[in-house]
């Protein structure tokens, strides 16, 4: 018997926007102007609001601080396609994504000044709290997705995670078992080519992440990451098959962290300036900005009013972040467990009364 | 033999007027009936793991089920501790109640990462939005011979781990009503079955659906020379220690602790303040066992009633041995004796 071909795999890259903001007319998702505006808007929104955060930092406001930089294409071109019933599972540099369908950036900032209360979402946004355990995520995006499809309701979860959660168990474990439930589930890997100081290169042996979903039987793509219409494109489709039963899928945003890997972090350590800069020219603002500005529905004078208007959006924000009374100490207690077992009650009677001795 | 007798203790909630229905069964097949009566009671509850539906567990505790509920509520799932237990997580917070199942605790090491940063920490993290009502099940302990890995007792672990009820029954009537309390627990809880025990006795189990509540000892036995404390496949040797010590004129109290967290303090202390001995039996390793945790409990609240110090009988300090050798590491009747004659002779 001959040797012969028993699965033959091809992975797929969409781009619709180049490095210089010209559009394939034949990909054209034909967004209206409001819609294309709200996605600039969105992206702008992500970038200032994140500065801030690695401001605050700098000025000893504000705990570690991981920037998302670079990869508001990804983040703004998901939120657009994402629907007001539908689930998202961040890792802990999803902030503008979670800002984007609605999680106030004061929360935000609280929770990455250490403060619980930060992870408090509105009761309309269906969001877990950023997870922080590399990978863990996924998982729960497999169970909500398997939860959506056994009560038949038309919506998706996403989960999110980098390039480096991919080498994890957890990342495998759910998309075979997402693969296996078909469950509602949106897989979304930004894969910004540095896990702190290790290159995707090391990272894996795959040329991409998206061919993995070939190993786990459900449909993967790579996007370019930088371009917010292609990543809307590929997450509108995806996120339309999980709702109606289609499946999970996976998605592979190649982008690029622009910045360090947190505020812990010298990337200049490990990676070349002549990189960065490499990527800063294809830095998917610069870009969105050009064909808007090509198609004649923004210009600088519109975006020096955006800008204005942002950041004092993000100031207000601020105050209110910083007006925020300190968390009272029973709150390492208060939140535990549905009732309070004796040990708590407890521990936390004798927090109490070292507080009220000093 | 274990307690054959009438239900006795803190848990005779059956007032004799009204004579209940029972039928005889083995822990195992109350697992079976509790999974199966909470399935019937809430439909949000799920089976899951491996080898859970057609087959109905390794251990048959699944038996039925699949064939009751159907494969959305009894699934099937690919070998994979961290996915059965991540997946169950999502399904929770998502508006079910799943019961999953670890088909041996040496294999739970690869859920741990799921379940202590995740289950255990959601409703907190999430400052109350979020819960957790899962369970995870699974056979504990040795005793059956098996091959490597297949015998831990890892409890330890998950008491020193806040956010997790930790339940362990030593009888079928506890393992039916005690699982039940934790399939209705809003928050995760680990529910250990000693398989060793499984089917090695049966008892007169209510056929209605009933519920212990967690976090209440049971004292089994009560008596006035010394408490003898345990859990588990632990109890039977515990309760043959104190019948053999009883042909000396030895009175022993007994306690199930069948929680372990939140342990039942009162219980325990009460019992030890009256005795004023105590010797704790478990199969773990000694080291960083509950016996130490409890006996640091004895010492902060009942010190001055203690006529000894308090006694600890556990596993040796080693993994788990091969089958050959696993008589010698299990406590056993004699050892709980030998601790007892240590703290009556101090």
């Amino acid at each position: 018997m001959p040797r012969r071909t028993i699965y033959h795999a091809v992975t797929e890259r969409l781009e619709i926007l180049d490095e210089h903001g010209n559009i394939d007319p034949e990909l054209d998702p034909h967004l209206t102007a409001e819609q294309l505006l709200a996605l600039y808007r969105t992206m702008v929104r992500m970038r200032l609001f994140d500065q801030k955060g690695l401001n605050l930092q700098r000025q000893g406001r504000m705990g570690t601080w991981g920037s998302l930089q670079g990869q508001e294409a990804s983040q703004a071109g998901m939120a657009l396609a994402m629907e007001p019933q539908d689930w998202l599972t961040p890792s802990f540099r999803e902030h503008g994504l979670m800002e984007a369908i609605g999680v106030p950036m004061r929360q935000i900032y609280a929770f990455w000044r250490g403060d619980g209360r930060g992870a408090i979402y509105p009761p309309h946004v269906n969001c877990l709290p950023q997870a922080v355990p590399v990978g863990t995520q996924f998982l729960h995006a497999t169970g909500i997705g398997l939860a959506l499809k056994k009560r038949g309701e038309r919506a998706a979860v996403v989960g999110c995670g980098g390039d480096g959660a991919t080498s994890e168990g957890d990342f495998h474990e759910a998309m075979n078992f997402a693969g296996v439930f078909q469950t509602n589930t949106v897989f979304f890997i930004q894969n910004n080519q540095w896990a702190i100081s290790l290159p995707f290169n090391r990272q894996t042996a795959s040329e991409t992440i998206a061919q993995k979903a070939h190993a786990y039987g459900i449909p993967g793509i790579q996007v370019d990451g930088n371009d917010a219409l292609a990543v809307y494109v590929a997450s509108r489709e995806a996120l339309e098959r999980a709702r109606s039963g289609g499946g999970p899928t996976l998605i592979e945003c190649l982008t690029y962290r622009l910045r360090d890997h947190t505020t812990a972090d010298d990337h200049t350590r490990y990676r070349s300036a002549d990189e960065v800069a490499e990527w800063q020219k294809r830095d998917p603002i610069d870009r969105m900005f050009a064909f808007l500005a090509g198609s004649g529905v923004w210009n600088d004078e519109r975006e020096a009013a955006l800008r204005t208007a942002i950041n004092q959006e993000v100031e207000a924000e601020v105050e209110k972040f910083e007006q925020m009374s300190p968390p009272p100490p029973s709150d390492i207690f208060d939140y535990f467990y549905e009732v309070m077992p004796w040990n708590l009650k407890e521990q936390r009677e004798q927090l109490l009364t070292e507080v009220a001795r000093c | 033999m274990l307690r054959t007798e009438p239900i006795t203790g803190n848990d005779r909630r059956v007032a004799p007027a009204e004579v209940p229905k029972t039928t005889r069964m083995t822990l195992v097949q109350a697992v079976t009936r509790a999974l199966y009566e909470e399935m019937e009671r809430d439909p949000t509850v799920l089976v899951l793991g491996q080898d859970v539906g057609k087959d109905g567990g390794v251990f048959r505790a699944t038996e039925g089920l699949y064939e009751a509920f159907g494969a959305e509520r009894v699934i099937d799932t690919p070998l994979a501790e961290s996915g059965i237990t991540g997946t169950a997580i999502g399904l929770a917070v998502a508006g079910f109640r799943p019961v999953a199942e670890i088909q041996f605790m040496g294999f739970v090491y690869l859920a741990l990462n799921q379940f202590f940063c995740h289950a255990a920490r959601l409703r907190n993290r999430s400052r109350g939005r979020y819960n957790v009502p899962m369970v995870l099940r699974m056979p504990y302990g040795g005793g059956i011979r098996p091959p490597e890995h297949h015998s831990e007792s890892y409890e330890a672990l998950f008491v020193a781990t806040p956010g997790i009820k930790v339940v362990i029954p030593s009888t079928p009537y506890d393992a039916k009503g005690m699982l039940a309390s934790a399939i209705r627990d809003n928050d995760p809880v680990l529910f250990l079955e000693p398989k060793r025990i499984y089917r090695a006795f049966r008892e007169e189990v209510p056929v209605e659906p009933y519920t212990i509540p967690l976090g209440k000892a049971n004292v089994v036995r009560v008596g006035k020379d010394v408490t003898l404390i345990s859990y588990g496949a632990m109890m039977r040797p515990t309760l043959e220690a104190a019948d053999a010590v009883a042909r000396d004129g030895v009175s022993a109290e007994v306690v199930d602790l069948r929680t372990l967290a939140p342990v039942d303090v009162e219980t325990l202390t009460a019992s030890v303040a009256k005795t004023g001995r105590a010797v704790v039996v478990h199969e773990a390793p000694k080291t960083g066992g509950f016996g130490g945790e409890v006996t640091a409990l004895l010492n902060e609240r009942v010190l001055m009633h203690l006529e000894a110090p308090v006694q600890r009988v556990g596993g040796f300090d080693v993994a788990f041995p091969p089958a050959l050798l696993e008589d010698y590491y299990l406590p056993h009747r004699a050892r709980v004796v030998e601790a007892i004659r240590r703290t009556l002779s101090y």
